[in-house]
């Protein structure tokens, strides 16, 4: 009646009963393609190498189809198109209870009528292990999470942290070939959420499984991935390492979704060796590429590229602080410019992906807004004129048009 | 206004008239439970009364003293029908249960094309009235050799309570986390098993709903059973019906009857009633 028909399965998780290190598997996605029953195209042509072992985060606004890319390789979403490859094996059409992977859900989705003990044994019951390993690997798991004193529980008995670490702990006892977490920190308060997250680095550095993570926070992804894929609309827009994105971001959505605070955009022109901005003017470096340009561009600055004025080689800025936020060491000071406000769908995409969309108390905000970070012994008050530096390699140029990078 | 100081009670503000209105409104819930409650006094003290105290002229008043007489009267008439009514009533709810599980979780949380169309077809059998079916069911249960015994009766009533237990189970398991169903795919567990061990352990209270509600049915119902059956397989709706439609009725006879035909039902819904109400909430507010 219950059919045991997972033999390759079953052989390869009994033989796999020491620590998870060599079964790590890398995943490659070949032009895979998602398009759900009404005709949206949740992912388009997404191809993507992920290594053995490696910790990948996607990441993405809501909708960008980071859950369905997940979802497709645990195999609970079918593949419009495309390739899916574990290791070498081709597991596009593979039924999800035969992939080797195990996955973290956002609500955990622990097994309300089962034990903690039940809840972490169950996938290797359904798997055919025998009872003694089973117990042996609960037990091993159970005590590096420290959920012993709470293996006789039910899931209704445990706390929210509690539960996440049973949700984790049914994964690991599993030795999968690989994790998949779809925003498993979300459901947990911003301490503790900290907490895990740098926990949960330890935990991947110790089991070395190939993880793919799925949030919407780009924060978690940087902090946590050892490269991070961001995803808008269903197209890959850069998959690189943290530092990557942050330094060379190929778009104005990947500028303006990763950093914070965010990058700071204006509409400028580039002459004569000059970007001139809401009456601004700044000399590039003699090595820009765009030097010999003469075009419109949307002008990019992270907060940390300025500085107190008199930096040699860095050009200035008089401006006039609107806004002084106290962080201690340091403050962010915002200033309006006379340009009007970048606003584009990359910008919207990336601003409303990072939480900030309908949280204007000023919704007027129809000049550019700039961010820059100070050191707190710089003397400066609301409203007085203020002389900031800036430093001229640290530019950034996007096609107003295309939104993609001018180098 | 300043005559009547606000009442005060369990640190509320309430209107000075709250008490009286509170009395008033229970005083006429009070009525109106006597009035509903009439017949089922009736029937009680009546059941309950010797043989040699029942009279219409008397119906009302209460017996001098308490009698199990009446039932011992009926009880070897209605013996034969209420143990078939049991061996009928039980198995029939049961299967037709788990079979509306099964069909519910299907249709719900591992869902195929046409999964809708298929609800559809099934909720059908709700609203074809008994009598339409009558003469082909005869027909097909003679041809089928199931005419006569239990076995035919119980499976008329598993089928006919499919529609009702696969609505109950399907909006009881609409109202599950999907993620739960995944969580056990991706743990290596298959339909079958997924059914086993994940959403039945969580499903008792459809359950109890569904079986209140087969129970019920298959327990009261005589057209199908007299039908069906021969006179040694009757249930005991049908042997009821044979008492109380003797020439002149004995009625103390038939309340004492009546009162042992309904005595299984009420044990079933004391037993699982406690998880009616809330069984019909998870399916009402979900799916």
């Amino acid at each position: 009646m219950m059919s045991m028909s997972e033999p390759a399965a079953a052989t390869s998780a009994a033989a796999a009963s020491s620590l998870a290190r060599p079964r790590a598997a890398g995943i490659r996605l070949e032009q895979v393609g998602k398009r759900f029953r009404g005709g949206v195209d949740a992912v388009r042509e997404l191809d993507l190498a992920i290594e053995p072992g490696e910790f990948i985060v996607l990441v993405g606004p809501s909708g960008c189809g980071k859950s369905t890319v997940l979802r497709m390789i645990a195999g609970l979403e079918e593949v419009t198109s495309g390739r899916i490859f574990l290791g070498s094996d081709d597991i596009t059409s593979e039924l999800p209870q035969r992939r080797d992977v195990a996955m973290v859900f956002q609500s955990y989705a622990l097994y309300p009528r089962m034990t903690v003990r039940k809840n972490m044994a169950f996938g290797l019951r359904m798997r055919g292990t025998p009872r003694a390993e089973r117990d042996r690997r609960v037990a091993a798991v159970a005590r590096t999470l420290g959920l012993e004193p709470l293996l006789e529980r039910r899931p209704a008995a445990l706390s929210g942290g509690q539960r996440q670490r049973v949700a984790m702990g049914r994964a690991i006892v599993r030795e999968p070939r690989v994790f998949l977490m779809d925003e498993p920190l979300s459901n947990l308060d911003a301490k503790l959420r900290v907490t895990v997250r740098a926990q949960l680095t330890q935990l991947h550095h110790r089991l070395g499984v190939t993880t793919v993570y799925v949030t919407h926070d780009q924060i978690e992804a940087m902090t946590l991935g050892q490269r991070v894929a961001v995803l808008r609309d269903g197209r890959l827009q850069q998959f690189a390492t943290p530092q990557a994105l942050f330094r060379e971001p190929v778009n104005l959505f990947v500028a303006a979704f990763i950093g914070s605070p965010s990058m700071n955009f204006v509409s400028a022109t580039i002459a004569g060796g000059q970007v001139r901005f809401a009456g601004h003017a700044i000399a590039l470096p003699p090595d820009s590429p765009l030097v010999t340009a003469d075009r419109e561009v949307i002008l990019g600055v992270r907060p940390t590229a300025f500085g107190p004025a008199g930096v040699a080689g860095w050009a200035e800025l008089a401006v006039k602080p609107v806004v002084i936020e106290e962080l201690g060491d340091e403050r962010y000071v915002f200033f309006d410019l006379e340009a009007p406000r970048v606003d584009t769908e990359a910008t919207r995409a990336a601003f409303d992906a990072r939480g900030s969309d309908d949280a204007l108390l000023l919704p007027d905000e129809a000049r550019a807004r700039f961010t820059v970070r100070l050191p707190a012994d710089l003397p400066l008050a609301l409203g007085q004129a203020l002389t900031v530096s800036l430093d001229p390699r640290r530019l950034y140029f996007f096609d107003p048009r295309t939104g993609s990078t001018l180098a | 206004m300043t005559a009547v100081p606000p009442a005060r009670g369990h640190g509320r503000i309430r209107s000075p008239w709250a008490n009286y209105v509170t009395t008033a409104r229970y005083l006429a819930l009070f009525a109106l439970a006597c009035f509903f409650l009439m017949p089922v006094y009736a029937l009680l003290i009546t059941a309950l009364k010797s043989p040699s105290e029942v009279s219409v002229v008397r119906m009302w008043q209460w017996p001098h003293a308490l009698s199990l007489d009446n039932f011992a009267i009926v009880w070897p008439k209605l013996r034969e029908g209420f143990t078939n009514s049991v061996l009928m009533a039980l198995p029939a709810s049961v299967l037709s249960s788990l079979l509306g599980a099964a069909n519910g979780f299907v249709l719900s949380k591992w869902r195929f094309p046409g999964a809708d169309f298929a609800f559809a077809l099934i909720l059908f059998g709700m609203f074809i009235p008994y009598q339409a079916v009558l003469i082909p069911m005869f027909q097909v249960m003679s041809y089928s050799g199931l005419r006569g015994g239990l076995y035919g009766l119980i499976l008329v009533h598993v089928i006919y309570g499919l529609p009702i237990t696969t609505l109950i189970f399907r909006s009881y398991f609409a109202g599950i986390s999907e993620e739960l169903i995944e969580a056990a795919k991706v743990d290596g567990a298959g339909m079958l098993r997924t059914f086993v061990f994940v959403a039945l352990p969580i499903a008792p209270p459809a359950f109890a709903v569904a079986m209140i509600w087969q129970f019920t049915s298959a327990w009261n119902d005589f057209l199908f059973g007299v039908l069906l059956t021969n006179k040694d397989r009757w249930p005991i709706t049908v042997a009821l019906n044979n008492i109380a439609g003797s020439q002149a009725v004995p009625f103390n006879e038939a309340m004492a009857s009546a009162l042992l035909a309904c005595l299984p039902t009420l044990l079933v819904y004391v037993l699982l009633g406690r998880f009616f109400m809330r069984g019909l909430m998870a399916g009402a507010l979900k799916g």
